[in-house]
């Protein structure tokens, strides 16, 4: 290559990029704004102004004029509606720096998509109308600039030209901002009176605030000094893959998020306790002495030790919280209500498949006091604090400490749905005893004693479906056949463990978590466990799944239409719910959720009890699980 | 995407196919250190990291490989992302018949010299159609040819994550597109309805006959791709850079004569233009700019100068406003 070339250009590289988004209330003018810094920049080549304004005379909002919104708010249904639905990423340089700016809507009903665009985001223009004021939404995203860890924010007070560039408006909005700011963390609050229509103290300062002594918009944004997020931080290695080409090479491939590493330095596996060091700095550009923050590299380690995907490699001495118990702050993003107890699937990190609950609502923040308000639930775009437990211990940092190692998003295991957003404050249980000891006795022992494989059966299906009585007979069958069994059944656990729930889908979470976790125990001990719970949510079924090992666990759908189950009736109830008496009934007013594929399905209709235990022991006997004869003690 | 556990040790190996590609290493010539300016590099690894990403978390991912620089900076960190293995997906290359000549053998020469499976996908009943870009016009070459085709080759080969080279500077729509873009089953994008995507958190998830476009240069900008060309010497079809070639003028655009398929209006003479392209695609719909740039210097200084934008030069971007946006949705790129 032509080396000169590397001394004689300007790399727009060179220069340090600043990541900032624009927010505040529906029709503030924040995409106006950027419209405008980008057109002043000279971001936009002429062909597309020349759409601008052809798109100006067929979607504007602003008469005659350009209208600079259309030049970000790129959806056909948002130029049809005049709004901004999805956070739009645009990328500008001056001579002096570089910015990616992220425009993200200012209706309530899209505030995931303003968390989407602030969670990578260093800066905030909180855009205020200023005929308006402070409004909800400017406060509600205000919060949720401090919660994701914003420290920087500008007040643009807008439309000034409406108000004839007043210093009171100004003054007395700004100082109702700050006051209400006080207590959000901001390290800076600056305030600049604009007009993003008419360009005033947005890339030059206006004349027509004489009064106004600050700096324009893009002077403040060309000059902000901004502490890198992950100077002094400790050392994390979250290990996205590994990469095993043949049999002499076993790398870790991904990125230092915090911290840096050098060859020979020791390392910790936090959650499993191990320690090595490190070998090589493997990249394709040859090997590094030492990585630091935001290197994608490749670490090999001097002792084969057992790391995948998920995992943490850390420093000794700098250790992150090893954790199955966490609380945490979390954005509600779905339709859907978030429901306590049941099962999510959450990723921490590169940890991308654990599996949880929230166990229990601390309370909910009202955005517009910061005050915090009882609930048993979140919706759409509330924020709240909870309990949060995972299946399996997760590695993590507190998210004040460690953006990227406290953070997670929470998933719908049915529809997978990004339904949370999620800030760790500080973890509730920690794992005990991290470099683990062999259990004396475990499960491998119990069960070798019993000779025989545990699981559990788990028997699903509508109130009279048949559930019970085919349980039943699989069990006395099982102890025929001298195997170890045990009974659970929705009646008898909601008389012990779970007399205190009742029918609201977060009880039946609550009720089927409890029941899945007793169950699990008995398989612990080595036993063949059959249940029988009408569990109408797949979430529910799923989160008993995950918490056994590979095969353990044997759904059994017991199929019977409502109708035949409404005929059968045997403990009066579905009448009592037609007549008001029992609210909630599965089938009539609360929905069943029947499994798409369970291992084991039975179709009751015209069927005797006896020939469909029957085909649940052939089942059984298929997958391996029991021995086909008659087996005697030994 | 099944739900393992926490400690689901996936980082192991991808099922299947993955294993072939990982059986022996890349030839470990190491290029000399060099250093990138700052940005570059950020974007480099954010790429890399999002390219890992995909390969840890889903079945059978491929590469959408258009030919172009994007492409090539694409691959070329691919291949920065997995060594010392190999590039564990395989690409895709979808070919309408109508790509420069000079792209194929590129194409060819590039998968070969790095050992890379290519796949190249035609939909016959496009072709068998007589569908083609001058007498079907762009649309309908471009749903048949690029769109149908690429779902078709998705579907058949059971592909359930494709990396492709679209940038957010390019166009409006891609501006607000995530990184991780799902797509429902029949491959469509539903803009109003994307997944919020928080941090580095992609949710990868994804039910059977559900897909995942992920576009790890989302935010590199057209100058950051040449710059990053320029310091890492990758190579690129020679159609990018300037040379004497036969074109035409047709419609505002300057059209080069690639083969004899192009027919020539009464009116129309080739001449003998110093041109190169600043994107490229199907011959006949694709603009030549005229130009000097005979080096990666030159282009990069042409480029920051420039006052038009690339996509001036697609002629299927500007057949009706939301294009690029209504072609997405149908499952385009
Ligand atoms: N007079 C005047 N009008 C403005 C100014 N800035 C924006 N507007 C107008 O206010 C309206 C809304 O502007 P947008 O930029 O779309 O507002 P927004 O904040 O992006 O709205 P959402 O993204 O939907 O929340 C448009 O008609 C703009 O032209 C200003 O400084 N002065
Ligand atoms: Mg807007």
């Amino acid at each position: 290559m032509d080396t000169d070339a590397l001394r004689e250009l300007t790399f727009t590289d060179s220069k340090d990029q600043l990541r900032f988004i624009t927010c505040g209330s529906v029709g503030d003018g924040k995409s106006t704004l950027i419209g405008r810094f980008l057109h002043d920049s000279k971001a936009i080549y002429e062909d597309q102004l020349q759409t601008l304004a052809r798109d100006s005379v067929k979607h504007g909002t602003t008469g005659d004029a350009i209208d600079f919104a259309l030049l970000v708010d790129g959806l056909e249904a948002e130029r049809e509606q005049g709004i901004t639905i999805d956070v739009a990423y645009r990328f500008f340089t001056t001579p002096r720096r570089s910015f990616m700016v992220a425009d993200t809507p200012g209706h309530e009903q899209y505030t995931r998509n303003m968390a989407t665009g602030a969670s990578n985001a260093q800066l905030a223009v909180i855009v205020i109308d200023a005929r308006k004021g402070v409004l909800v939404q400017t406060r509600r995203h205000s919060y949720i600039c401090s919660l994701l860890g914003i420290r920087h924010v500008v007040v643009a007070l807008n439309k000034m030209d409406l108000i004839d560039y007043r210093k009171e408006v100004f003054d007395r909005i700004v100082a109702d901002y700050v006051k209400f700011a006080s207590n959000l963390g901001f390290t800076s609050v600056a305030a600049i009176p604009i007009s993003a229509r008419h360009d005033d103290n947005i890339i030059n300062r206006s004349r027509n605030t004489d009064w106004f002594h600050g700096p324009c918009l893009l002077d403040y944004l060309e000059s902000i000094d901004i502490q890198s997020e992950t100077a002094g931080l400790p050392f994390r290695f979250p290990v996205q893959w590994v990469n095993r080409p043949n049999m002499d090479f076993r790398g870790y491939a991904g990125t230092v998020v915090s911290g840096s590493i050098a060859v020979g330095d020791e390392i910790v596996v936090p959650a499993s306790g191990r320690n090595s060091r490190v070998k090589q700095i493997v990249t394709y550009d040859g090997e590094l002495v030492r990585a630091e923050a935001g290197d994608a590299v490749t670490i090999t380690l001097a002792d084969e030790i057992d790391i995948g995907r998920g995992d943490i490699i850390a420093k000794p001495t700098e250790r992150p919280e090893v954790a199955d118990q966490f609380a945490a702050h979390v954005i509600w993003m779905d339709q859907e209500d978030m429901v306590p107890g049941r099962s999510y699937g959450f990723r921490i990190g590169t940890q991308s498949s654990a599996s949880g609950s929230i166990t229990a609502m601390k309370y909910r923040i009202d955005v517009n006091t910061g005050a915090h308000v009882a609930a048993r639930t979140l919706r759409l775009n509330e924020i709240g604090f909870c309990k949060i437990a995972t299946a399996l211990p997760a590695t993590f940092d507190a998210y004040e400490a460690n953006r990227r190692t406290g953070s997670f998003i929470v998933i719908d295991r049915d529809t997978n749905r990004t339904v949370g957003a999620g800030m760790i404050a500080f973890p509730l249980r920690r794992a005990a005893n991290i470099a683990r000891q062999p259990l004396s006795l475990g499960k491998k022992e119990r069960t070798a004693l019993k000779h025989q494989r545990p699981c559990i059966i788990w028997f699903t299906g509508l109130s009279g479906a048949g559930k019970s009585t085919i349980a039943n007979l699989v069990d006395q069958k099982l102890f025929a056949m001298s195997y170890h069994t045990m009974l659970l059944d929705g009646d008898n656990l909601r008389h012990g463990p779970n007399r205190d729930l009742g029918l609201t889908e977060s009880d039946r979470a609550e009720n089927i978590r409890g029941a899945g976790e007793v169950a699990k125990l008995m398989v612990d001990s080595g036993l063949l466990v059959i249940c029988s719970f009408i569990s109408p949510y797949k979430a529910e079924r799923d989160m008993v799944r995950d918490a056994v090992g590979d095969g353990e666990f044997i759904e059994v759908f017991v199929d019977t239409p409502i109708g035949e189950c409404v005929r059968r009736d045997p403990k009066g109830l579905y009448a009592k719910a037609k007549s008001g008496m029992v609210k909630t009934f599965t089938g009539v007013d609360a929905p069943y959720e029947a499994p798409s594929v369970p291992e084991i399905h039975l179709t009751t209709l015209n069927q005797q009890p006896e020939r469909l235990a029957d085909t649940v022991l052939n089942c059984l006997a298929a997958r391996g699980i029991i021995v086909p004869t008659n087996r005697t003690e030994n | 995407m099944s739900y393992g556990k926490l400690d689901h040790r996936n980082g192991d190996l991808p099922r299947g196919e993955h294993q072939m590609f990982r059986m022996h290493a890349q030839n470990i010539t190491k290029p000399q250190t060099r250093t990138l300016p700052r940005r570059l590099r950020r974007l480099e690894a954010e790429s890399i990291e999002i390219m890992r990403e995909v390969v840890a978390d889903f079945r059978k991912p491929v590469m959408l490989y258009s030919i172009g620089k994007d492409s090539s900076v694409m691959l070329h960190l691919a291949q920065k992302a997995f060594y010392p293995a190999k590039v564990p997906f395989s690409l895709l290359h979808v070919d309408t018949t109508w790509k420069f000549r000079e792209m194929i053998s590129f194409r060819d020469e590039t998968a070969q010299r790095l050992g890379i499976n290519l796949i190249v996908h035609v939909n016959r009943d496009g072709i068998e159609r007589g569908i083609n870009p001058i007498d079907s016009g762009s649309t309908l070459h471009t749903q048949v040819m690029k769109t149908d085709a690429l779902k078709q080759a998705l579907d058949l080969y059971g592909f359930d994550a494709a990396f492709g080279g679209a940038r957010r500077d390019e166009e409006k729509s891609r501006a607000k597109e995530r990184i991780f873009s799902f797509r429902s089953r029949g491959h469509v994008w539903d803009p109003c309805n994307q997944r919020p995507e928080l941090w580095n958190l992609f949710n990868t998830r994804s039910r059977k006959g559900e897909t995942m476009r992920v576009f790890a240069i989302s935010n590199w900008t057209e100058l950051d791709v040449w710059e990053y060309i320029m310091l890492e010497d990758i190579p690129v079809v020679p159609l990018y850079f300037a040379k004497k070639r036969w074109v035409v003028h047709r419609n505002g655009a300057l059209i080069m004569v690639d083969d004899e398929r192009l027919p020539l209006v009464s009116n129309e003479t080739p001449e003998l233009k110093m041109m190169r392209f600043r994107t490229l695609g199907c011959y006949p719909l694709s603009g030549a700019i005229e130009s000097d740039a005979i080096t990666i210097k030159d282009i990069v200084a042409e480029m920051q100068v420039a006052t038009v934008s690339e996509r001036q030069g697609r002629l299927i971007d500007t057949d009706e406003v939301a294009s690029m946006e209504k072609k997405k949705r149908e499952g385009y790129f």
